[in-house]
């Protein structure tokens, strides 16, 4: 039983994690790799909101998320868009955007225990004999509402359905008038914003620290990859996959095992089908 | 010459020297001769002559050391991507198994380094390449992730079985006989991989690598193994890593996880851009500028990461040529404004 409800949890985390970079990839085919940064940033953002500024915690949450939002889509918007559809060049610079944000940080003082978000609601309960705590729950719950949010954003507004016809084929959407480049700058904004949201409900769980940065990296990439790029519903499956995966290793093998368990799963599916579970590339683009 | 916006463009004109075709010259003396030694033999002499220039000062001697071995590693990263296609996030995976392989061969065996380094350079390619294998077929993104992962991999891996020293990593290993072994060995080697890559560059395998970057499908088609020439290729790149790799574990005469970590696979990618990509010289002369300025700041701890990742965005956003491709094009052309 705690297997199942841990493996949940577990699973709803990375989720979270993962969402944000697999929608960026999914619109405008760049690999965010600074979304652990955009991660840990939130987290720090909020911090100093809630600490320096004073300001009621729900008043920081929201402004940190959304300040977020808007630093992907400047982000995009000013450095990245210049090398829109060189692959490898988005991937080593947005990697280095991410390690400048989090050395960054790290100089700026953001190192030690005392980086602490306070849940949001303390005590557990028990749930089928399992006592979890509240923020726990909380999380499953956010990550529900935030997938479904996405899903009505997607179908049922225009900025959305333009979203998804850039994913689909980006150039027949030009042709129907929806601007590219502006799309891609606001999936850029709501992939971090998502980051955002997932580093408010699950910072609290632990301390901030800059490492988390690359572990939550190392995680969404996972997910993506065993998922199938920019596929939404392999990644959430792959979420429950690698969260189980993981759970069982913790407690057959050690919590030692954790991340080996998410890189072997990149690594493999990587050989066996680049694709991932539910990837719509062809064949051919990805290997020989 | 005052020059009016909108009248007036750019002439570049080749010089008479150069025939038609990159490298193919027509030479007619010795001022000739020399205008093409020149660049050459600045680097090889400086390089040569670089351990006397800091020779009261150990401090940089032991940069110099670093910045040879960066310098590899870049042009490992360099041949990689833009002579093979296959990009390599993940060049501190080959320092990793060079070190190891080589503290290993020093500690366990007994060998003295002058025997490890070119050992540990041999079974770490091969190791590598091994373990590289199942990788190759892939391409792009999918490659260039998958690089990424090795290390990180690797480094887990040891900390959780806590195998080969652990977190501790493996100590005791043998230094250099001197300073001055150190850094010769390490120069030279730099020197031979550099000019030896160009040529190599120029031989049929070099086309054949080539075409396996611009067109693998065509390489197929004409009956060639693309995954051999690609394994050829990785083992070439990892050898230079691990050759890399087993100077750095005996310069510091020590081995841990922390020659996983990413400093080795992303300040070689810096220099290379900042460099110039696909030039083999570029990587060199972007370690040389990047090396020493991460060395300033050392006293600033990580800030030296962050403002190497904010030169390699700027340069890879705003200046993708880099400054080898750019020195050279100034070197070799006459510009003169004309009107239009």
């Amino acid at each position: 039983m705690e297997i199942i409800i841990y493996g949940v949890v577990n699973s709803a985390s990375l989720a979270l994690m993962a969402l944000g970079f697999t929608l960026v990839y999914g619109i405008s085919r760049l690999p965010n790799f600074a979304h652990g940064a955009l991660y840990v940033l939130t987290g720090f953002a909020t911090w100093l909101l809630l600490n320096r500024l004073g300001l009621p915690y729900i008043l920081a949450l929201t402004g940190a998320t959304v300040l977020i939002g808007l630093v992907g889509a400047a982000m995009y918007r000013f450095i990245l868009i210049r090398i829109r559809g060189m692959a490898i060049s988005e991937i080593i610079a947005s990697y280095a955007i991410g390690l400048a944000l989090l050395e960054g940080m790290r100089w700026g003082g953001l190192k030690g225990a005392t980086f602490i978000l306070p849940a949001f609601a303390e005590g557990s309960v028990s749930v089928l004999g399992v006592s979890v705590d509240w923020q726990r729950l909380i999380l499953i719950g956010v990550g529900a509402v935030l997938v479904g949010l996405l899903f009505l954003f997607v179908h049922f507004t225009r900025v959305g359905l333009a979203l998804k016809g850039m994913a689909q084929d980006e150039r027949a959407a030009m042709t129907l008038g929806i601007d590219s480049d502006q799309m891609a700058v606001v999936a850029m904004a709501l992939g971090a914003f998502f980051a955002g949201a997932a580093a408010v409900v699950l910072l609290p769980l632990g301390n901030i620290v800059v490492e988390s940065g690359y572990n939550v990296l190392i995680m969404a990439v996972a997910v993506c990859i065993v998922g199938g790029l920019g596929s939404w519903t392999g990644a959430i499956l792959a979420s429950f996959l690698i969260g189980f995966a993981q759970i069982l290793t913790v407690v057959h093998l050690g919590a030692h095992y954790q991340v080996v368990v998410a890189l072997l799963a990149i690594i493999i599916t990587l050989i066996l089908r680049p694709s991932g579970l539910f990837g719509r590339q062809k064949e051919l683009e990805e290997r020989v | 010459m005052k020059r009016r916006r909108g009248t007036m463009r750019r002439e570049r004109l080749d010089r008479g020297i150069k025939v038609r075709t990159d490298s193919v010259y027509a030479v007619s003396g010795w001022p000739e001769m020399a205008y093409l030694a020149l660049p050459r033999l600045v680097l090889i002499l400086g390089l040569l002559a670089a351990p006397f220039i800091f020779y009261f000062n150990p401090y940089w001697q032991r940069v110099l050391s670093i910045i040879c071995i960066y310098a590899l590693l870049a042009m490992s990263f360099d041949f990689l991507a833009h002579f093979v296609g296959l990009v390599s996030l993940g060049g501190a995976f080959f320092v990793g198994v060079g070190g190891y392989t080589a503290a290993l061969l020093n500690t366990e065996l007994g060998l003295p380094p002058l025997l490890t380094i070119p050992l540990a350079t041999l079974i770490g390619a091969g190791l590598c390449t091994l373990l590289l294998l199942p990788c190759l077929p892939l391409r792009g993104v999918y490659f260039a992730i998958v690089s990424l992962m090795f290390p990180l991999l690797a480094s887990r891996i040891i900390e959780a079985l806590n195998i080969l020293g652990g977190t501790d990593g493996i100590l005791g290993v043998d230094g250099f006989a001197s300073k001055w072994v150190e850094q010769y060995v390490l120069i030279l080697a730099v020197l031979l991989v550099l000019f030896g890559l160009r040529r190599l560059a120029g031989e049929d395998i070099g086309l054949v690598l080539r075409g396996v970057k611009d067109n693998d499908q065509a390489v197929k088609a004409s009956g060639l193994n693309i995954t051999t020439y690609k394994a050829i290729a990785v083992f070439i790149a990892s050898a230079m890593g691990c050759l890399a790799g087993a100077c750095l574990v005996h310069l510091y005469m020590w081995s841990g996880i922390s020659q996983f970590a990413l400093d080795f696979s992303i300040l070689p990618i810096a220099a290379t851009v900042i460099g110039g990509v696909g030039s083999l010289v570029g990587p060199v002369l972007g370690c040389l500028i990047l090396v020493p300025i991460s060395e300033l700041l050392r006293d600033f701890g990580t800030l030296r990461i962050a403002v190497y990742a904010v030169i390699l965005t700027a340069f890879i956003v705003f200046r993708s040529e880099g400054l080898m491709l750019y020195g050279s094009r100034k070197y070799h052309q006459f510009e003169r404004w004309v009107e239009f």
